[in-house]
């Protein structure tokens, strides 16, 4: 029988039971939650387990949601299952005041740029990555950008009124 | 007879068999003739700048045919596009690279001032890192305008005096950039 997102949910809660938090299906794409502790073990299963095989990270990036304080950032993997076309996306929160996870390059080598991207534009730290730097921001900037306490806008830019752009 | 266009000569003293003028003017005459740009062309005013080269607007009719991909070669760096910061020190490398005497032209919004990209990976303006002599406005500018601003340049360099790259003041001016 083909591997379906019923399948695929009720072997990760077979296995991890209470490490899956909370799961749903916003436009049809299965999402999951688990502890920002346990990220490695859940991707790694769903790679090796020979019928689940996602072998495909689709995408690795983060969201920033200051109000809610504690699980400031979510650390998001999608993860497609060439072989069966089954994607999952995988959300783990970790607090801004120290934000750190470890790194999936272990399983994934295409995690190493993504997560330098992710680490550029939000400063999360991932533990036991081998090059963990700044990839497309100029090296000397001194900001996460896309935290949402830092503006959008360049603050050296002298031709703009701030009375007409919101500033 | 043909009716080549040919550039003015310069005012001078004339008689039979003579003409007296000053080595400014002559250099200055030959060197806005055959300007030799080096296109920095990151987005869209490089299109425009190809449509500037082709055979409408045909940029060669100023002496400006050949482009110079080495900055060693080049009078003329024709920035025409958004520079983000991350490219700022590759196009100051650049400028140090040309030989003096040197003309920058910065074509557009976004190599003129970040045009649109108001935001924390663009350069505010080619200014920034680099002395420009002329800027062309325009999101992008029509060739027409970019030949304006070539044809300014050529005003420029007709009348720059051969001392003006000696003086305190230009050097103060690239101290200012820190470029030596």
């Amino acid at each position: 029988m083909a591997l379906t997102k019923e399948i695929t949910l009720s072997r990760l809660q077979e296995k991890f039971g209470d490490a899956i938090l909370s799961h749903d299906e916003p436009y049809g794409l299965l999402t999951i939650e688990v502890p920002a502790d346990r990220n490695l073990d859940v991707i790694g299963f769903l790679k090796n387990e020979a019928d689940l095989a996602f072998g495909y990270l689709t995408d690795l990036c983060a969201v920033h949601m200051p109000d809610q304080k504690g699980r400031e950032i979510a650390v998001v993997y999608h993860i497609h299952s060439l072989t069966n076309n089954v994607r999952i996306r995988i959300k783990c929160w970790i607090p801004e005041a120290n934000p750190e996870i470890a790194s999936a390059t272990v399983l994934f080598a295409g995690a190493n740029w993504m997560e330098r991207e992710t680490y550029d534009f939000f400063g999360v730290r991932f533990q036991g990555h081998p090059n963990l730097k700044r990839i497309l921001n100029v090296d000397h900037m001194e900001i996460f950008p896309l935290l949402k306490q830092y503006p959008l806008e360049d603050s050296s830019r002298e031709d703009k009124d701030d009375r007409f752009f919101g500033r | 007879m043909s009716d080549l266009k040919m550039v003015e000569a310069p005012a001078g003293i004339e008689g039979q068999g003579f003409f007296a003028t000053s080595l400014d003017t002559v250099i200055g005459l030959a060197r806005a003739n055959s300007i030799w740009p080096l296109p920095f062309a990151t987005s869209c005013c490089g299109i425009e700048f190809m449509a500037t080269m082709g055979s409408n607007y045909d940029l060669a009719r100023f002496g400006s045919e050949r482009l110079s991909f080495s900055p060693r070669q080049a009078d003329l760096l024709m920035v025409m596009g958004t520079i983000a910061k991350k490219m700022a020190p590759v196009l100051k490398h650049v400028y140090e690279q040309m030989a003096e005497p040197r003309w920058v032209i910065s074509v557009g919004a976004c190599a003129s001032s970040g045009g649109i990209f108001d935001t924390y990976s663009v350069l505010q303006g080619i200014d920034r890192v680099i002395p420009v002599d002329v800027y062309v406005p325009g999101c992008p500018p029509r060739p027409e305008q970019i030949i304006d601003g070539i044809m300014k340049i050529q005003e420029l360099v007709k009348n720059e005096s051969l001392r003006r790259r000696n003086q305190p003041e230009y050097k103060a001016l690239l101290a200012s950039y820190g470029i030596e």
